[in-house]
């Protein structure tokens, strides 16, 4: 039985490392967005074995089920506009950053994982109740004690909304743009390029224009 | 039994990696796709510091076991809800803009 809950913990972390690479490293952001599901759904996995299991219905409604189809939303909707062609500009400088973090990160966890070896102290987990975790113990904890920022929490969200609709919308029409857009607008080569380039669907563009009478009449 | 050290770990090299990817790639979905990253690995040790300390009562009024890891992370989730949402909207303008998608190309506030 230990050694069950052994390998599910290693396997749930084997999974969840892979997926956070492929995020960072795929060059197609479709892959990305698929690592970072395969990440999610192994993070929901750990969840269920710390005794989290609402937290891990929420990772897996509002994550898997809402962020990551709004990511694979947006990179439809740019279509091959969202996977940028690799250049070397600026690379030096960034693989330097990235790398003096990655160092220091990795050497930290180093020195952290020897000293909790060195230290000889592990601690037994404590036993949960059978309630810990569930959606009625959890359920009391959000509405008595953090009410408030429940809340507030729902005002974020109402916000949020609000400002995505706001920005994400864009002008109706060319007649109300301030100047310093217009100027910013002159030197992008169309006017709307969502709508260039994507006149009936996503990558609708790719297929050549007889192509798609061809298919309709068959 | 899993020690919490594990998890702990498993959450710092998540953390890691996505902090390497945010520096490192300069596409903007990759970039926001990197936070969730490094959110999910503060969500890991919250529930996992939350599983090894069960006190009872302490600064609740709900008498069983403490959840504060568990709440906590809950309310990231909500706020990265949010987040996600404005970010994505962003990159759509940014793109209506200036077609393009890259960090380095959206410099209209330069000079």
């Amino acid at each position: 039985m230990a050694a069950l809950g052994t390998a599910y913990f290693y396997l749930c972390a084997l999974l969840a490392v892979g997926g956070a690479v492929s995020v960072v490293a795929a060059k197609n952001p479709i892959r990305c967005a698929m690592g970072l599901l395969l990440l999610i759904l192994s993070v929901a996995g750990l969840f269920l074995a710390l005794h989290a299991q609402f937290l891990a219905a929420i990772q897996l409604i509002v994550y898997a089920g809402a962020i990551v189809i709004l990511f694979l939303f947006v990179i439809m909707l740019l279509g091959p506009a969202a996977s940028t062609p690799s250049d070397r500009r600026g690379l030096a400088v960034r693989v330097f950053g990235g790398g003096l973090f990655g160092v220091a990160g990795l050497t930290s966890l180093t020195l952290v994982a020897r000293a909790a070896e060195t230290a000889h102290r592990v601690l037994p987990m404590p036993v949960p109740d059978a309630s810990f975790g569930g959606i009625e113990a959890f359920g009391s904890v959000l509405f008595q004690d953090t009410l408030v920022p429940f809340e507030v929490s729902s005002g974020l969200l109402m916000v949020a909304v609000v400002g995505a609709i706001a920005v994400a919308r864009g002008r109706q029409g060319s007649h109300s743009m301030s100047p310093a857009e217009q100027e910013i607008r002159g030197r992008a080569p169309s006017q709307d390029p969502l709508r260039e380039l994507h006149p009936s669907g996503v990558f609708s563009h790719e297929l050549p224009p007889g192509d798609d009478a061809k298919g309709q009449s068959a | 039994m899993i020690p919490v050290e594990h998890y702990v770990l498993l959450s710092a090299l998540l953390f890691v990696i996505g902090g390497v990817g945010f520096l490192v790639r300069r596409n903007v979905l990759v970039a926001l796709m990197s936070i969730e990253v490094m959110l999910n690995a503060a969500n890991l040790a919250l529930v996992a510091y939350n599983r090894s300390h069960l006190a009872r009562g302490v600064a609740q009024t709900y008498g069983g076991q403490s959840h504060t890891g568990q709440v906590l992370a809950f309310f990231i989730i909500a706020a990265e809800a949010a987040e996600v949402a404005v970010g994505l909207a962003i990159v759509l303008a940014l793109y209506r803009l200036r077609r393009t998608v890259r960090s380095d190309e959206a410099d209209l506030l330069r000079n």
